[in-house]
């Protein structure tokens, strides 16, 4: 940094504040953000890179991720893909909640204090629901 | 970068005139997102089976196969754009900062360079 060094006092920083649902969501925005860019575009280039190697490399990425027909450590990494397909799911609707509120907060709206706590825990409520709704779906049909 | 008069400790700390555009692509994508990912969840989900042969045999064709390079496309630059901001906020150093700056300019092309070509060879009957 180029500025002399001040004595100035610091603005408090975290744990000074009582969280809310907006300092929650904003930091969700970021972690899920981030997860998904990290381990959704990883795990999407490993699922479209297997299926164009062929049926030999796209039945190692199920064994790996989902199935685990050899047991032992495959039986780890398919609950661990488990997890994380599930979890990817919530990071991407809790980020497309988010995502949508802030379109929302671009155009000037939705400041007020109360109606910025609602929209914010809504974000919330919509992730866990969708999610939940999507994977019923896709495992009970 | 000078540290002696009070215009030498600011010159070159302004605007780049870059951030509107870095803004605006990150709604952009995100409304492209929008779109695709709930098209590749749907698709997915309602598929009977998730076996090779179905699975190639959708990816194949013109619809999804468009959508799967938008999606390379559009998911690697929206999540360039955030990483960047990301990295922004909490890297300080000279040397991590040109660590981060070969990383966001170079890995996302690489992956969704990779992508595509996967999409295009699934497409065009490769395997």
């Amino acid at each position: 940094m180029a500025q002399a060094p001040t004595k100035r006092p610091l603005s408090p920083h975290l744990q000074i504040w009582r969280w809310g649902p907006a300092m929650l969501v904003s930091i969700l925005h970021r972690v899920t953000g981030n997860g998904l860019a990290f381990v959704g575009l990883g795990l999407l280039l490993w699922w479209v890179g297997a299926l164009a190697g062929g049926a030999a490399s796209y039945q190692t990425f199920l064994d790996w991720v989902w199935l685990a027909p050899a047991g032992g450590f495959q039986t780890v990494t398919a609950l661990l893909g488990k997890v994380v397909l599930v979890g990817l799911t919530w990071a991407f609707f809790q980020h497309m909640a988010t995502g949508i509120r802030h379109f929302v907060l671009d155009i000037g709206s939705g400041y007020e204090l109360e109606a910025n706590a609602r929209w914010s825990s809504l974000t919330i409520l919509f992730s866990v629901a969708a999610t939940s709704l999507f994977w019923a779906f896709v495992l009970l049909r | 970068m000078g540290n002696g008069t009070s215009i030498g400790r600011v010159r070159g700390l302004g605007s780049s005139h870059q951030g509107t555009h870095h803004w605006l692509s990150t709604r952009l994508t995100a409304v492209g997102n929008l779109v695709l990912i709930p098209f590749l969840m749907i698709s997915l989900a309602l598929m009977p089976t998730h076996d090779f042969a179905t699975v190639h045999a959708w990816a194949a064709k013109p619809i999804p196969a468009t959508a799967l390079v938008l999606i390379m496309i559009n998911t690697f630059q929206h999540a360039r754009l955030g990483v960047q901001v990301m990295l922004e906020d909490y890297i300080h150093e000279e040397g991590g900062k040109i660590a981060a700056w070969l990383f966001i300019n170079i890995l996302p092309i690489a992956g969704a360079a990779f992508g595509i070509v996967s999409v295009v060879r699934i497409a065009l009957g490769g395997a």
